[in-house]
């Protein structure tokens, strides 16, 4: 079995080929330029992550842009959105500031200063 | 009427950086204005990872981004204006800017940098048939609307170009709890990078039509919908395909323009290419002390990018305001008709030097040529070249010796 | 006591807009009432922004008798109420010898008609007059009275200083039906009911539907739509006058002319239509103005250009002219008012105001009319010395929030602040040009929307683009 897929781990974007065994297991990849779209290719095939960036809301009614840390569950990305909606952030805020300890696997951190 | 050596125009990312270029090179006196209420420009709406993978090998947002360059700003105590609109750049280098705090105010500049980014193309919908209701917008204006002020603009909607932004905002827009119906591109491909097909759209399952655009819009007060037909390769709609979408929002991403007015204002020419200056090496401009970088020389993909070019221009201008710059060549760097264009466009001094281009089509398996004459100085194989892809060759003093002009172009591998 | 108006104006046009300044240069407690959200929503808004000089009409007509009186009064109106105006003089070109008949025929119309200085030009003449005129133009009708202005610019001055001087406007107000009741009308829209002695039935599309009302089925009036574009102002130089072609009985064919904006206006296409709210542009519409607007210029039109395209609907009355008359006690219908529409307006108010007086309304003037409105503050256009003045006045004229025509928060405050108040985004960008550059209001229209709810106390959600449910956004993000 192939799959093809478009790296996003940088702007050089490969297109690569993977190659999976009938039980959809990752045997290799193909097309990619470092290591890390090795590593993207399988990831994406066992558990796939990405960035979230959102913003939430502040405690003046405002917005502020946050992001998760590091990557989480794709599969996760609305339930996380509805998390990040639920919550407000009390002002000020600064770039780096860590809004939620434990999002997913990861930090929710501010990414833009307010207040 | 106030003297300073070097004064910058816009604070968004060129600005910035060419001015801590300016700086580290030894100049003190340096002026950054700058129309919004803070700096960062557009970086500020692009809450969006992606940014400073080159210069600092991770995956910033906007805001973080730009921060980074603000803090060193603000460290260096490098003066910069909030809130005030350059409205006019004379040819002998005064500026005449307005605020709300200072009033209205002239700055004769020894060298001047510009550096005002660049704006949406509103064309797309100029022409498209229909009314105009409410529920049409730019991409970024969608993208301030919604990550700046927290509003929504639609629930149901149709991008119309692939351009990054537009891409981007139909990720956001489906994160916000929007439907993306579909993204409608002219072109046979997509202007925008592959990594944000595949991220922004493949993985909410947002359908790319590509050679199809808008030809009808629906709605009177509000929009209702849009019609979108596949178009021919002349790009012309084709009578059958047509197929109605029900939407109450229809956001363009038709490419970006570099904001040359003031730039005209000064008395320079634009290059028809790039709708900006024509620059050298030094990102100096057919005028002595102006300077150009950034989105508003050149639509750049990357930030990175901007940042390195802004800073050649920040260090250009302060050598300039020190004892003047080398000039001792002048090469002009010619282009196919498969390259559009390069930048810079002239090499004044010798030395090793970057040379960046974008194509005007894809191509697959071809190689960059770099002729002076018949001599050959640089090959290089490229699996794909793309309109949406800057790339960028490094020259070096002895490579280019002694030639007067250099070709390049795109050859079959 | 129950306010009863001595006029009620139907229509906020430049018709009802120019009888409502001239009505408020006597004692009368006039009112106007509009159904959009703002003036000069109708075929106001989208024509050619000609003041013709007056040779098109049959001689003997209304229209020929009130354009050239118009034509003549405009200049002095455009002073008075501070609107740019230029008299940059029209011709009417001609490809062959059935043209220069035709334009024969027309100069002694115009002649006829008491247009000054009109004449046939050559070749050469017309050449040193409109350097780009296409190569194959052999001769053209020179009027050198023709001249340009903006119809809603007109038309927002003229209300507004109706306002100054005492009149009430009412917007959203749709009139539903007019009933006598004694000695005045009741016009009612909704809920709201507005009384008045006198009704001028200025509703342009819907003139007829209007007389109908109060039992008038003289005349009907159908929607001619005209399609134009409009060019950057880097291409306002391209022609110096209002280019024509030789008329047809379907209008005066694609024109190519200078706005007093700097902008170059193409069109419009010609086609009468049933529904009279069909405001769509058409890709054919746009393809036939760019071809016959080509063949009026010896340069290429640079169509890449153009900042937006639009579609305006004429009223074209039943009876080939003007319907300026009164069937029904103390109603006067002011309908079919298409071109030269805009160039009348002047003299239409002085005749509705003649008749009216006729009608035994007592016309005694107001000595505290002032026709003078105070100038607007164009910012773009000030010296650096007036740019300063404004600044040091009020600080919010030293900041810009639109960068591509440079208007400032000052004037964009004064649109929302002064008569007759902007409560859109449009309406503010039909006072200021805020938004009407080449971003077309991709930078600047958050902050003219911000600037709408503080200035009128209400939700940034709640402002729209044009009135009722043209809203800009659907709400708040994480709300749902």
């Amino acid at each position: 079995m192939t799959r093809e897929l478009t790296c996003i781990i940088c702007p050089r974007g490969c297109a690569m080929k993977i190659e999976l065994d009938e039980s959809g297991k990752f045997i290799s990849v193909s097309g990619n330029l470092c290591p890390r779209g090795k590593k993207y290719a399988e990831n994406e095939c066992t558990n796939p992550m990405r960035t979230l960036t959102t913003t939430a809301k502040c405690s003046d009614g405002s917005v502020v842009a946050v992001r998760s840390e590091g990557a989480i569950p794709k599969g996760k990305l609305f339930e996380a959105m509805s998390t990040v909606n639920s919550i407000v952030v009390p002002l000020p805020v600064s770039v780096g500031d860590v809004i939620l300890d434990d999002f997913y696997g990861t930090k929710l951190i501010a990414t833009a200063n307010k207040g | 009427m106030e003297n300073r050596k070097i004064v910058i125009i816009g604070g968004g990312p060129a600005g910035m950086s060419a001015a801590i270029a300016a700086y580290e090179s030894g100049e003190r006196d340096i002026l950054i204005l700058e129309r919004d209420a803070a700096l960062g420009g557009i970086l500020q709406q692009c809450i969006h990872n992606g940014f400073g993978l080159h210069r600092f090998g991770e995956e910033l947002s906007g805001p973080e981004y730009a921060w980074r360059y603000e803090k060193k700003v603000r460290e260096l105590e490098i003066e910069f204006k909030l809130n005030t609109m350059v409205l006019d750049i004379t040819p002998d280098k005064v500026i005449t800017a307005t605020s709300a705090q200072d009033g209205l105010v002239q700055i004769k500049a020894e060298a001047i940098i510009l550096a005002m980014g660049c704006r949406e193309r509103p064309r797309g919908a100029l022409n498209i048939p229909g009314e105009r209701p409410a529920g049409i917008y730019s991409a970024g204006m969608a993208q301030k609307l919604v990550n700046m002020m927290g509003y929504m603009p639609g629930k149901n909607v149709v991008i119309l170009g692939s351009g990054d932004i537009g891409l981007i905002m139909a990720r956001r827009m489906t994160l916000e709890g929007a439907k993306v119906h579909a993204v409608c591109e002219l072109m046979p491909y997509s202007g925008g990078l592959a990594r944000n097909i595949e991220q922004c759209l493949n993985d909410f399952g947002i359908p790319l039509k590509l050679s199809h655009t808008v030809t009808k819009i629906h709605g009177k007060e509000r929009l209702e919908g849009v019609t979108i037909s596949r178009v021919d390769e002349n790009r012309r709609p084709i009578e059958g395909s047509e197929e109605y979408i029900p939407c109450d929002t229809l956001l363009l991403s038709v490419g970006l323009i570099p904001e040359n007015e003031l730039t005209k204002s000064a008395g320079l020419s634009l290059s028809g290419v790039t709708s900006g200056a024509e620059v050298d090496q030094y990102r100096q401009t057919e005028k002595a002390g102006v300077f150009s970088c950034g989105n508003v020389l050149h639509v750049h993909d990357l930030v990175d990018f901007v940042s390195e070019e802004a800073e050649i221009a920040g260090k250009s201008a302060a050598a300039f305001v020190n004892g003047g710059l080398e000039q001792n060549t002048d090469i002009k760097i010619n282009t196919d008709g498969k390259i559009r264009y390069t930048v810079p466009q002239r090499i004044t001094a010798k030395g090793d030097v970057s040379v960046y281009f974008r194509v005007g089509n894809i191509y697959r398996n071809s190689k960059i040529t770099v002729k002076d004459g018949e001599r050959v100085i640089l090959s290089k194989k490229k699996e794909k070249l793309a309109p949406g892809e800057m790339e960028c060759v490094k020259l070096t003093a002895a490579e280019i010796g002694d030639a007067t002009a250099l070709s390049f172009s795109i050859e079959e591998a | 006591m129950e306010n009863i108006y001595d006029v009620a104006i139907i229509g906020g046009g430049v018709v009802g807009g120019m009888i409502a300044r001239k009505l408020s240069s006597f004692k009368l407690d006039i009112c106007i009432l509009e159904k959009e959200s703002d003036v000069a929503m109708g075929a106001t808004r989208a024509n050619s922004a000609i003041v013709h000089a007056g040779f098109d009409a049959k001689e003997g007509s209304l229209k020929a008798l009130l354009n050239v009186r118009g034509s003549e009064m405009m200049e002095n109106v455009a002073r008075e109420l501070g609107v740019k105006y230029k008299r940059n003089g029209s011709l009417v070109i001609g490809f062959s010898d059935e043209d220069r008949i035709a334009l024969n025929a027309l100069c002694e119309r115009g002649i006829k008609n008491g247009v000054k200085g009109v004449r046939v030009v050559e070749r050469d003449e017309l050449k040193a007059l409109e350097p780009n005129i296409s190569d194959n133009a052999l001769c053209a009708l020179y009027a050198p009275t023709g001249a340009i202005i903006c119809p809603y610019e007109l038309t927002i001055a003229s209300i507004g200083n109706a306002m100054d001087n005492g009149a009430s406007l009412l917007l959203d107000f749709a009139v539903e039906s007019i009933r006598r009741e004694g000695d005045y009308y009741e016009i009612t829209s909704g809920d709201r009911c507005v009384k008045a002695r006198y009704v001028i039935n200025a509703a342009g599309l819907y003139s007829d539907e209007i007389a109908r009302m109060v039992g008038d089925d003289s005349f009907t009036v159908h929607a001619r739509r005209g399609e134009y574009i409009l060019l950057d102002r880097e291409c306002g130089e391209i022609a110096r006058h209002t280019i024509f072609r030789v008329p047809s009985k379907m209008g005066k064919g694609i024109l190519v002319s200078p706005t007093v904006d700097g902008n170059l206006i193409l069109g419009p296409t010609s086609e009468d239509i049933g529904d009279r709210d069909d405001k769509q542009v058409t890709r054919h519409g746009l393809d036939k103005v760019i071809k016959e607007a080509g063949e009026n210029l010896s340069v290429r039109v640079p169509i890449n250009k153009s900042i937006t395209s639009f579609c305006g609907l004429r009223a074209v009355g039943s009876t080939g002219d003007f319907i300026i008359n009164s069937n029904v006690e103390n109603f006067v219908n002011v309908a079919g008012i298409e071109s030269p529409g805009l160039s009348s307006a002047p003299a239409i108010a002085e005749y509705v105001a003649e008749m009216l007086s006729d009608m035994g309304l007592e016309l005694i003037p107001n000595e505290k009319f002032n026709p003078i409105r105070a100038p607007k503050h164009a910012f773009r256009e000030a010296s650096l010395e007036e740019k300063n003045e404004y600044i040091k006045r009020d600080s919010a004229y030293g900041r810009i929030i639109c960068r591509c025509e440079t208007v400032s928060e000052g004037e964009i405050l004064d649109a929302i602040r002064s008569n007759p108040p902007a409560r859109t985004v449009d309406a503010v960008k039909r006072r200021t040009r805020s938004g009407m550059g080449r971003c077309q209001g991709g930078f600047c229209g958050t902050y003219v929307m911000e600037l709408i709810a503080k200035e009128t106390g209400v939700p940034f959600e709640s402002v729209t683009k044009s009135g009722k449910n043209s809203t800009m956004v659907v709400g708040k993000t994480k709300e749902n």
